[in-house]
């Protein structure tokens, strides 16, 4: 049963990923659909395995670490994949239609987008560095093959620009990883936290650790490092710019998060939990006043999301030199916003490519007029909207209370003036979209009207992420599903 | 200090080298090239670091291998990229266009190599 599971994970998506560069768009599409029918029944059947017998350590095709693939199935790896499975899914939905077929380098999406899913699901579920190394890498070749997809020399400029970041990110934490090796003798992150508590290596060396949390910041675009991301995700297509937001960042979150969990208490200290948060915080204020700003309407989305990245490293501050309960309450609101957030960006630059379609501009003052003739996309943005700006009952709030509460018990008050700020402005530049979209010029409807699926699907994802606050419990019961690391 | 240590201290000072150049040349050819002396600094550190007792451990080795795969991969893509960046703007840095003059015409850039 895991065999078949684990297969589908990993082994479908890159036998998708070589089908589809061998037909055309049409049938890559057709292909493709088929695809995401097989990972979403999979990733189900993964939470149903999880859910009925306990988290687990897989070996894949029965070879030993170090030498051969460990995984590590968790509550919160199968969060991240059901995550994956579901934004994946409605993002390629949406391309399917969006893209034109007639433009034949369009059918290299398809290869891409499964290279993309594939290494996602490597980083979900990997339980050794060097294999989070190694998917992570497919992830940044993936994505930035994805955004040269645009073609023109100004989205190349913006490819190379995120190739070069990534690779210097890559690169410190792969120095990283071979200083771990040297120090500890094994790449799995439980024998190295095993190691850690038992005392057997004396603990204090932190370059290690710091070297690691720089590339996987850098690949997800902390403050001050954040330079190549609204570039490469303003001019990607709107399904590329999507999955790029709301999944690719988070991978290199997800390992800097599991890294700090598990190393952090033994290797971290106050200081750097600090540095990290108040990079974040940072991140949150200069990056919403940076979309306030932007005259085009998606680099607005595009440095939300550095707002909003900014929000998930409040994490390190929070999880570092407290009570197990509070760091919970830390982690699960992390989760919440990392799932509200992908599925409001999502939604929110699905909605955005809709409007730049229908008005045939990119510009925000461009979009006068259209909030008579196209409510839906605008309803989609500003649902989205919504939930980043962290109103009730959206995720968004959900998981900025989870934030404020552990915030308040750990007694680091400042982390307060944070989220309400970045409230604040992240509802500064929603309210600045719909201010252009409200201007009444005209009368006769000259908008090109986009075909309705692509309408259903922003909506769809915006209303998931609204509802996400009155289900965050059932949610992040998932996350917090029984460990068993029996079959090890 | 072994000879070991000796590797990995070479593959520190070869990070740094390709370190400098990766942020301080603008051509990108030379970027990516920085790019790669930074990345076998990279491999000589996990190669030479993890020789103790003086017993070759495989596991490095194996590493570096893979290690090897994908940086050649992430190479290509970057020159296919830069290439096709020089074609279509004739620069060959990253610099906005009217902020710099761009340094060689764009007609020239077209002879060069066949288009696709």
């Amino acid at each position: 049963m895991t065999l078949w599971l684990m297969a589908g994970l990993l082994f479908t998506p890159l036998a998708w990923a070589v089908l589809t560069l061998l037909v055309d768009f049409r049938m890559g599409r057709a292909v493709t659909w088929l695809g995401i029918l097989v990972q979403v029944l999979v990733s189900l059947g993964l939470w149903a395995a999880v859910a009925s017998d306990g988290g687990f350590y897989y070996l894949l095709g029965g070879w030993q670490a170090p030498l051969g693939i460990e995984l590590r199935v968790d509550g919160l790896a199968v969060t991240f994949v059901l995550l994956t499975a579901l934004v994946a899914a409605a993002c390629g939905w949406h391309a399917s239609v969006y893209l034109d077929p007639g433009k034949s380098w369009h059918r290299y999406f398809w290869p891409l987008f499964w290279f993309l899913w594939a290494g996602l699901n490597v980083v979900w579920l990997g339980g050794d560095l060097f294999n989070l190394y190694v998917g992570l890498e497919l992830i940044s070749l993936a994505a930035v093959g994805l955004v040269a997809l645009g073609g023109q020399a100004a989205a190349l400029r913006a490819a190379i620009r995120y190739l070069m970041a990534a690779l210097l990110g890559s690169l410190a934490y792969l120095l990283g990883v071979a200083l771990i090796y040297g120090q500890f003798g094994t790449l799995s992150l439980a024998d190295v936290t095993a190691l850690l508590s038992d005392g057997t290596v004396a603990a204090g060396q932190t370059f290690p650790l710091v070297l690691m949390l720089f590339g996987l910041a850098l690949k997800t675009a902390l403050f001050p490092m954040h330079g190549w991301l609204p570039p490469a995700h303003g001019i990607a297509k709107s399904p590329v710019s999507a999955l790029l937001s709301a999944l690719v960042v988070k991978a290199s979150f997800y390992i800097a998060a599991r890294l700090w969990l598990d190393l952090g208490g033994h290797l971290g200290g106050y200081e750097l939990a600090q540095l990290i948060g108040v990079l974040g915080g940072l991140a949150v204020i200069w990056g919403s006043w940076l979309a306030f700003r932007q005259t085009k309407l998606k680099q607005v989305v595009a440095y939300s999301s550095v707002a909003q990245i900014g929000y998930l490293f409040l994490l390190f501050p929070l999880t570092w030199g407290v009570t197990d309960a509070i760091s919970l309450q830390a982690q699960q609101g992390i989760t919440l916003q990392v799932i509200s957030h992908a599925l409001a960006k999502a939604a929110m630059f699905l909605a955005a490519g809709n409007l730049i379609m229908s008005v045939g501009s990119n510009r925000v003052d461009a979009l006068a007029g259209v909030s008579r003739f196209l409510p839906f996309s605008l309803f989609s943005f500003g649902l989205a909207g919504v939930s980043l700006m962290g109103l009730p009952p959206t995720g968004g709030f959900a998981a900025k209370w989870l934030l404020l509460q552990a915030s308040l018990a750990s007694g680091q008050w400042w982390w307060l003036g944070v989220l309400l700020a970045g409230g604040l402005l992240s509802a500064a530049y929603v309210f600045r979209v719909y201010q252009a979209s409200f201007i009444d010029n005209t009368d006769t409807d000259h908008f090109f009207h986009p075909p309705k699926s692509l309408e259903v699907i922003p909506l769809i994802l915006a209303l998931l992420s609204l509802g996400l606050g009155l289900v965050a419990e059932p949610v992040l019961s998932v996350m917090a599903l029984p460990f068993e690391g029996s079959s090890r | 200090m072994t000879i070991h240590l000796l590797y990995a201290f070479a593959g520190v000072a070869l990070c740094g080298i390709g370190l400098f150049g990766f942020i301080r040349l603008d051509h990108l050819l030379r970027k990516l090239m920085a790019f790669n002396l930074m990345g076998s600094g990279v491999f000589l550190v996990m190669v030479g670091l993890a020789q103790r007792g003086g017993q070759p451990d495989p596991v490095p080795q194996a590493l570096v291998l893979t290690g090897i795969v994908v940086a050649v991969a992430a190479t290509a893509l970057a020159v296919v990229l830069i290439r096709r960046y020089y074609h279509l703007s004739g620069q060959i840095t990253l610099a906005e266009p009217g902020r710099e003059p761009v340094k060689k015409p764009a007609a020239d850039a077209h002879r060069e190599g066949p288009t696709e």
